[in-house]
């Protein structure tokens, strides 16, 4: 007869074991690594024939920049896209989790992702973390009852409009909307608005930098143009390769590709049920 | 100025709401801006926000605690008017949005005006401010800008209104608070409930009255600064 407890499985939500040893570390004076934020201009506008979503590529933790081209702007659904600021595993997470929610719906209706499907996984998720889960999401799609454009905030709170900015560049971004944004832009006009739009962000927030990407989403089409401009690009590379110091002696050099080449055959047995 | 804009700060409506029977139905007027910290965030919001067809709801204080109350009501009172047989009594609505703020008043932060129109009392308006107490009058203010509206209707409301005059208080009301609260802001939008149906009305900046030293609507400052400069006094 045992008494052994029964092992209950981890309930959801977060785990605070280990602030007490956080406050006893950040009293000796250890700090806590910075997590990896984008600090970000992400925009979305809704034109004559959709939805123009685009970002920023700079990411940063703390003060340095750690990814100098990152995407923001996320694979929801084929016809889905959401640009996300804030933590980036946070944003990362929360897209890639309602992704996978969206596609088993999409199986288990046989129908095509709406954007208020979306928005309310998103909001749902969100409000569940009062905020602890740091993503401010601007979501953009054109679905059977037209294009539409969403912010979602970190508290779960959502507002549908035919412009948005978030993030830190979201100020810079939304002065460049308010005054040239009209309704019924064309492609081109579109995408050049965002373009101005996210220079705005990269130029003038330090948070935000290096290139533009832009996705259009259109009825039953989209495309996603990836580094669509690049302002920055590097202005000076050294030279000189890397040597080693004048007084090593190189004893041996062997190259080993990472990947090797494999060749896949098409005969062979076809699959069995 | 605190040039420290916290563009992470809770989304919150810092707002002027306000519910107002007539006779014969109700008038809700909300402004419409929301505000993260001291940015504005959705300077055009909607904050009456449909429950059923015939009862309404405005909004205030934080976003994300207000859609989600409103969402769940909404959500409660479609199932409530499926299993009743016939649309939903105002007071039912404002019950549900009275158990959900009392029973998680710890956790949420929002002030709610209910208002319809239902056959058995006509036209209603109950008010469920922070910490779930349910009261039901004849008008009702809420937000942050309804401070500086307590005097007003202590002055200006009267019993037996026409649906024109219970508009025109309700607009003329939340452009007095939007001129002093600086939370409330943007522009003013009425929803009108009574037997006949919904109406929604919208009232755009420049179609607000001015109060004082405020500035006649421009479509650009530049037109300010292009402006011939004004005489010269004379002593």
């Amino acid at each position: 007869m045992s008494k052994a407890v029964v092992e209950l499985p981890p309930k959801g939500g977060f785990n605070f074991d280990l602030c007490r040893r956080n406050e006893m570390l950040l009293k000796k004076g250890a700090s806590p690594p910075s997590f990896r934020k984008t600090g970000t201009t992400i925009v979305g506008l809704i034109y004559q024939e959709g939805v123009i979503l685009g970002a920023d590529t700079r990411a940063t933790a703390g003060s340095i920049v750690c990814d100098k081209n990152c995407e923001k702007i996320h694979y929801m659904a084929p016809n889905i896209y959401c640009c996300g600021a804030g933590t980036a595993a946070d944003t990362e997470a929360v897209t890639d989790m309602v992704s996978s929610q969206l596609q088993l719906h999409r199986y288990h209706t046989s129908r095509e992702s709406r954007v208020a499907t979306a928005l309310t996984l998103l909001k749902s998720h969100l409000f569940n973390y009062q905020g602890y889960v740091q993503a401010a999401l601007v979501l953009g799609g054109v679905d059977v009852t037209g294009p539409h454009l969403h912010m979602i905030y970190p508290h779960g709170s959502t507002d549908a409009l035919p412009f948005a900015t978030m993030g830190s560049g979201s100020l810079a971004a939304m002065a460049v909307f308010e005054s040239k944004y009209c309704e019924g832009l064309n492609k081109e006009e579109g995408i050049n608005l965002v373009c101005e739009a996210i220079c705005a962000g990269i130029f003038n927030d330090l948070g935000s930098g290096s290139n533009v990407d832009i996705c259009v989403i259109t009825k039953g089409h989209k495309e996603y143009l990836r580094n669509y401009r690049v302002p920055n690009t590097r202005a000076h590379f050294s030279s000189k390769e890397f040597t080693f110091p004048k007084k090593t002696e190189v004893l041996l050099t062997k190259i080993v590709p990472l990947r090797e080449k494999i060749e896949v055959t098409e005969d062979g047995d076809a699959m069995e049920e | 100025m605190d040039l420290n804009m916290n563009v992470d700060a809770p989304h919150s409506m810092g707002t002027t709401i306000i519910g107002v029977t007539y006779d014969g139905g109700v008038v809700l007027g909300a402004d419409s801006r929301t505000s993260t910290g001291m940015y504005v965030a959705n300077r055009a919001s909607d904050k009456i926000t449909q429950l059923t067809d015939n009862v309404y709801v405005c909004r205030s204080g934080s976003a994300a605690d207000s859609q989600i109350v409103s969402d769940y009501v909404r959500y409660f009172l479609h199932q409530h008017t499926i299993q009743l047989g016939q649309p939903a009594t105002v007071k039912v609505a404002a019950n549900l949005i009275r158990l959900l703020s009392y029973n998680n008043k710890n956790m949420l932060q929002t002030g709610l005006i209910v208002g319809g129109w239902d056959k058995y009392e006509g036209g209603k308006i109950y008010g469920v401010p922070l910490g779930g107490t349910l009261v039901e009058q004849p008008f009702t203010i809420g937000g942050s800008g309804s401070s500086y509206l307590y005097g007003f209707f202590d002055q200006a409301w009267k019993e037996g209104m026409t649906k024109d005059e219970a508009e025109q208080l309700v607009v003329k009301a939340v452009s007095l608070a939007i001129a002093r609260d600086g939370a409330s802001g943007g522009v003013v939008r009425t929803v009108i409930i009574n037997s006949e149906g919904v109406t929604r009305n919208f009232y755009p900046g420049d179609k607000l009255p001015l109060w004082h030293e405020e500035l006649e609507p421009q479509n650009s400052l530049l037109d300010i600064l292009n402006a011939p400069s004004p005489e010269p006094m004379n002593i």
